[in-house]
């Protein structure tokens, strides 16, 4: 589904990320995970085609089709979904408003009918159930003046909404305490099918035990220098990531 | 880097879409600006002599004014020839009109054209138009019902024939003859408008609305509004207009008065779309109106909201003078400045009265090359205890040429007054545009999904019709400009 192949992309001037590579079928959830300034928040920009971020070698293959080629709103259409690590207020538009709008622009895209008022409340109630959301959040302007917990919930509630093909999450637990983390996983864990993936950034373990990923990889110097299963997290969690600093510089292995 | 910016830009370059001009043929006066010119216009609409007094008297109190002194406002434009300008203008058509099968057939097209369908709106909105083509009105609606309440709604020159003492006593009564140069120009040579007058105890069961349109090249407006709510009245009344495109700068210096009596309400709401000029600035209407309300009474409320998109040029500060004790002023506005546009506007609230309040919220939208200035006076006198204010102004920009600017006058002269004044200038963000973007949402209908949340306090504060309207205005200035 997803297929990264020596991805090197820069900010304002700054090389970031430095040959990384991923390969993600679907049906997998992967976590991410790596010290402060990695790249892990780079790599989901990347991947959502913010415009900030330049792409400088590499390339991403989305379903086979060139994923740096389209622009951001075609890349959501075709199913790629970003869980914002600081989700945007837009003052005036209702969240219900913004869902909607949101929903039927990717439905028209698979060349669906357009949900209208009465289906779309019931979808999205059924939706903040899941997510234990208080129906008072779909008319509120788009997350403004929410806590960072319920602008965090607001991000998966969309997530549920869109079903996308490939979600992204930009360390959404943080902020989050022990039942919202749950719930948010619940959300997640929702999603999984043969059909769906999930990359799911972080810097804690503690959302993995709710959400147990397929694949856990260290980010580390802008390249993922170590992958394996769960245990990997839980020894993140414990050592920090000084052994596998050391273990990249014996490898000679480029930081 | 900033394809958010780009995207702007390319959303700018829409045309406006009002561009015609209709064929009658017009009575039109020689340009040129006298005392003759302005008896040819008093004879012309057989006025009584009180009348044509009062235009001399302003009219020479015009020649003693400088038009630099008025100039004080943000704008730039070069000089106004004002003896190359007619001062009158009438389609060739029957004074009085039975229905509307009477009414010229362009005049009729011209409407439908505006998708202003008199027929459909009688039918469907229950507004009564008074639509002002041109300087003479040609179609008076739902006079007969207005009538049975005793409510008067008619063009300002049948409102002179038929109700000379109410003229007589109202007229200048808010916006003096000598107020400024341009009001006191129009004072001289104003052709026609609407006039309302709301019995006491009565509120008007529709919404008023008048549609104004300038047709003739080169023919200045100068309409007259003249709008009077009695004792316990309410009454809310709509103006709305466009223009065809044309080459030359037209001017249009209205004056609008309003006046409530005690308890009485007057919700008075625009949608301004004249002619902007195209993208390098060339034509475009110079809009220059003097709008003001007095809450005369105790308790009377004088409510404006606009919306202004068109105008090459704008220059207008509705406001209230808060005579009566415990009366409310209130501003909502929403002004758009695209391409090379300019306004400056915004309101004055004068404060006379004990325990009077003032509400003002503006909502400056740039793109473009426009530049927008927000400019309000709030002044509270010596006697007017316990007042207050609260003042909002935010500003948007939209890419990266254009400008805001807000100056705020603040005179307090009694110490039991309260002001509050907040302004905010913000940029539709790169980063809301790409959340947006993320979930699949155009960029175009995500920049117009914004503007439209920035300006929704005001828009709510709109009858039901207009909003729909205004949001589609602002959202083909802005799609020409915005999105």
């Amino acid at each position: 589904m997803l297929e990264i192949r020596n991805l090197h992309a820069e900010i304002g001037g700054k090389e970031i990320l430095r040959g990384l590579d991923l390969h993600v079928r679907p049906g997998e959830v992967h976590a991410i995970m790596g010290p402060n300034g990695s790249g892990k928040s780079t790599l989901a920009n990347v991947l959502a085609g913010q415009p900030d971020y330049e792409v400088t070698a590499g390339e991403v293959l989305y379903h086979g089709k060139n994923l740096l080629e389209m622009p951001a709103e075609e890349r959501a259409r075709e199913g790629v979904f970003l869980a914002f690590q600081y989700p945007v207020e837009i003052p005036g538009i209702t969240n219900a408003y913004f869902m909607r709008t949101s929903l039927n622009a990717q439905r028209k895209h698979r060349g669906e009918e357009e949900i209208d008022a009465v289906d779309f409340l019931s979808l999205v109630r059924e939706k903040m159930k899941l997510i234990e959301m208080d129906e008072k959040f779909l008319n509120r302007s788009v997350n403004e003046g929410f806590s960072g917990g319920e602008k965090k919930r607001n991000e998966v509630l969309q997530m549920a909404l869109l079903d996308p093909m490939l979600a992204i999450l930009d360390e959404t637990d943080s902020g989050l305490d022990i039942d919202a983390l749950r719930i948010v996983a619940n959300g997640v864990n929702t999603l999984r099918s043969e059909k769906h993936a999930v990359l799911v950034i972080t810097h804690y373990q503690r959302l993995l035990s709710y959400l147990v990923p397929d694949v856990t990889h260290v980010l580390m110097g802008g390249r993922i220098v170590k992958s394996g299963d769960r245990s990997l997290a839980e020894k993140l969690e414990e050592s920090g990531y000084g052994w596998i600093e050391e273990e990249v510089a014996k490898g000679g292995a480029p930081a | 880097m900033s394809s958010s910016q780009e995207d702007i830009r390319n959303l700018t370059d829409r045309e406006y879409e009002y561009g015609f001009v209709t064929d009658v043929e017009q009575d039109t006066a020689p340009p040129g600006l006298s005392e003759d010119i302005i008896r040819f216009i008093s004879k012309k609409k057989n006025e009584p002599d009180f009348m044509l007094a009062w235009r001399l008297k302003a009219y020479r109190r015009w020649l003693e004014l400088n038009e630099e002194d008025a100039r004080w406002a943000k704008v730039d434009f070069s000089p106004i020839d004002y003896q190359d300008i007619s001062y009158y203008s009438a389609p060739k058509i029957k004074p009085k009109l039975d229905s509307l099968d009477e009414v010229d057939p362009d005049i009729l097209e011209t409407f439908k054209k505006l998708g202003i369908p008199i027929e459909e709106q009688k039918i469907l909105s229950g507004v009564a138009v008074d639509a002002v083509f041109d300087s003479v009105s040609v179609a008076t609606t739902y006079k007969a019902k207005l009538g049975e309440l005793g409510i008067i709604f008619c063009s300002f020159s049948e409102a002179v024939q038929e109700h000379p003492e109410l003229i007589k006593k109202y007229l200048g009564s808010v916006v003096p003859y000598a107020d400024n140069f341009y009001a006191t120009l129009n004072s001289a040579v104003f052709t026609d408008g609407s006039f309302v007058y709301i019995p006491e105890g009565v509120r008007c069961p529709m919404e008023l609305s008048t549609y104004f349109r300038i047709n003739e090249a080169k023919t200045g407006q100068f309409e007259r509004t003249l709008i009077i709510a009695d004792k316990g009245s309410y009454v809310s009344y709509l103006e709305g207009c466009t223009a065809p495109m044309r080459d030359e700068n037209q001017l249009h210096a209205a004056v609008v008065e309003l006046v409530a009596l005690d308890d009485a309400t007057i919700k008075y709401s625009t949608v301004q779309n004249w002619y902007p000029g195209d993208k390098n600035g060339k034509g475009g209407i110079f809009n220059f109106v003097t709008k003001r309300g007095k809450c005369k009474g105790r308790n009377s409320k004088i409510s404006w909201t606009q919306v202004e998109t068109g105008s090459a040029i704008t220059w207008k500060y509705p406001s209230c003078i808060l005579q009566g004790d415990g009366s409310v002023g209130e501003f909502y506005s929403v002004a758009v400045t695209n391409n090379l546009q300019q306004a400056d506007t915004g309101t004055k609230m004068i404060h006379l009265g004990e325990n009077t309040s003032s509400t003002i919220i503006s909502k400056g939208i740039s793109a473009g090359h426009g530049q927008q200035t927000y400019r309000g006076l709030v002044e509270i006198h010596q006697r007017a205890k316990n007042a207050r204010n609260f003042s909002q102004c935010d500003s948007l920009l939209l890419g990266d040429r254009c400008g805001a600017h807000t100056f705020p006058y603040i005179d307090v002269r009694n110490a039991s007054g309260k002001v509050e004044h907040e302004a905010t200038t913000s940029k539709i963000g790169d980063d809301q545009l790409f959340y947006c973007q993320q979930r699949g949402i155009d960029p175009e209908d995500a920049v117009s999904m914004l503007v439209n949340g920035f300006c929704k306090e005001v828009f709510r504060k709109l009858p039901m019709e207009f909003a729909v309207e205004a949001s589609k205005l602002l959202e083909v200035t802005l799609e020409g400009s915005v999105g």
